[in-house]
């Protein structure tokens, strides 16, 4: 049972499908683990749901009805059919809909290990987000940072603390952008995190400054 | 992803819209628990007359009061008219080929539409992926078994979920629409009101602590 659950209004946004793919991948994992944000987003789904129920009715080109009914029958199109789960067994650390993103596995991904820090990048070609697996050795502490926007980080593995709280399995951390936090990772089990970045993460001092605009793209 | 049809059963014995657990025609075996053998309301009626029977004139019952209300959220969202009438229809031909995945106890018709819609809105338009968790996952974690809201039908949380959006002070609840229904940025909806940024953000964040804690009142 998680402790530090996304803010009502990443579960509205969520719910209501006006959030961006990385930090609705980042909600929809957290769901897999917590029950309580579940019954939450059910409840704003239903609200969406009444509030379809309220649109006032948009005039209809003349012959809509009639297309849709002449589909009826038509077999549906491979690419919409359902899909078969593509990672129904995998790395269970890794709850769906995350799994489906690492192809079922962590060592699907393309690492990059600096100290006791391991990265790998999701959604790489996304520029207005920054989505990463981080896994952290035990004890290693995060080098200080700022972002220009906030930062999320869910945990799936072991935990580390920084000085809003201490986090495990299911719990996601927020940091805005003003603060400059310190995080530690727990002693025992390596620290696997999903973390998403609404905007690059900017490093303080000259070299990084002269680099940031070729990070950034 | 095909639909959002996964988002309303997280669990086997889902109760993410508070409804009841399994009942004994659910097929779950014959031990499930009758806690509320809710009546369907008729739009719902129709769904499973779509999905028992294939039953066209239902089908097309439910066209006429979803399809016009369908494109209209769409164009509300800025989608053109003739896009918002395709993808309406994509929405109606899902309605029908799915409607053996809906279940009165656990959805009501306007929800279960409305993840639909939603999906099929982020695939077409947005052309993203929609993240959803998946309720046979083995990862997942379970509903607590004795979670209140299991003994509540999906006609009573409406109409609490009704209420608790009713209590919200109506500049605020406008607010909520734009944001989340209408997908407008903090910045947009500033500036269509002729509001500080500020004022905006603090107004939301009122509003959705609001109504979280009316539906918290529930449990």
């Amino acid at each position: 049972m998680s402790h530090h659950h996304p803010s009502e209004e990443m579960l509205l946004s969520y719910a209501a499908g006006s959030m961006s793919e990385p930090l609705a991948l980042l909600v929809a994992t957290h769901l897999a683990l917590c029950p309580q944000c579940r019954h939450e987003v059910a409840a704003y789904e239903m609200l969406a749901g009444e509030e379809l129920e309220d649109q006032s009715p948009a005039l209809l080109s003349s012959d809509s009805l009639v297309r849709v009914l002449d589909r009826l029958d038509a077999p549906e199109a491979a690419a919409e059919a359902p899909q078969p789960p593509l990672a129904a067994q995998g790395d269970l650390r890794l709850p769906r809909p995350l799994r489906d993103y690492v192809a079922g596995s962590l060592d699907s991904l393309d690492w990059h290990q600096r100290g006791g820090i391991a990265e790998a990048s999701l959604l790489p070609e996304r520029d207005d987000f920054k989505t990463r697996l981080m896994r952290i050795r035990p004890k290693t502490a995060i080098p200080e940072h700022s972002h220009h926007g906030s930062e999320y980080t869910l945990v799936l593995t072991g935990g580390f603390s920084d000085h809003t709280g201490h986090f495990v399995r299911g719990d996601v951390a927020i940091a805005d952008p003003a603060v400059q936090h310190r995080p530690i990772a727990d002693a025992g089990e390596d620290c696997i995190c999903l973390a998403v970045t609404d905007a690059p993460l900017r490093f303080t001092g000259p070299i990084a400054r002269l680099l940031s605009p070729l990070l950034q793209r | 992803m095909v639909t959002g049809v996964e988002a309303v059963r997280p669990a086997n014995r889902g109760t993410l819209v508070g409804v009841a657990v399994m009942t004994l025609d659910s097929g779950m075996g014959s031990n499930a628990t009758v806690a509320s053998r809710a009546v369907p309301d008729e739009l719902s009626g129709l769904l499973n007359a779509v999905a028992e029977h294939r039953d066209r004139k239902a089908f097309i019952r439910l066209f006429e009061h979803f399809a016009p209300r369908v494109k209209s959220y769409l164009k509300r969202l800025g989608v053109t008219d003739s896009e918002a009438d395709d993808l309406m229809q994509e929405v109606m031909l899902t309605v029908w080929r799915r409607a053996e995945q809906f279940d009165h106890r656990k959805a009501r018709a306007s929800t279960w539409i409305f993840t639909i819609t939603r999906n099929k809105r982020i695939d077409a338009i947005r052309r993203e992926r929609r993240p959803e968790l998946d309720p046979n996952d083995p990862a997942l974690v379970p509903d607590r078994d004795d979670d209140p809201s299991a003994a509540v039908s999906a006609n009573e949380w409406r109409a609490a979920i009704r209420k608790a959006i009713g209590e919200v002070p109506e500049e605020q609840a406008k607010l909520l629409r734009m944001s989340f229904f209408e997908d407008k940025t903090h910045d947009v909806i500033a500036k269509e009101l002729d509001l500080p940024l500020g004022t905006v953000k603090s107004r939301i964040r009122l509003a959705v602590a609001k109504l979280r804690r009316s539906l918290e009142d529930l449990r």
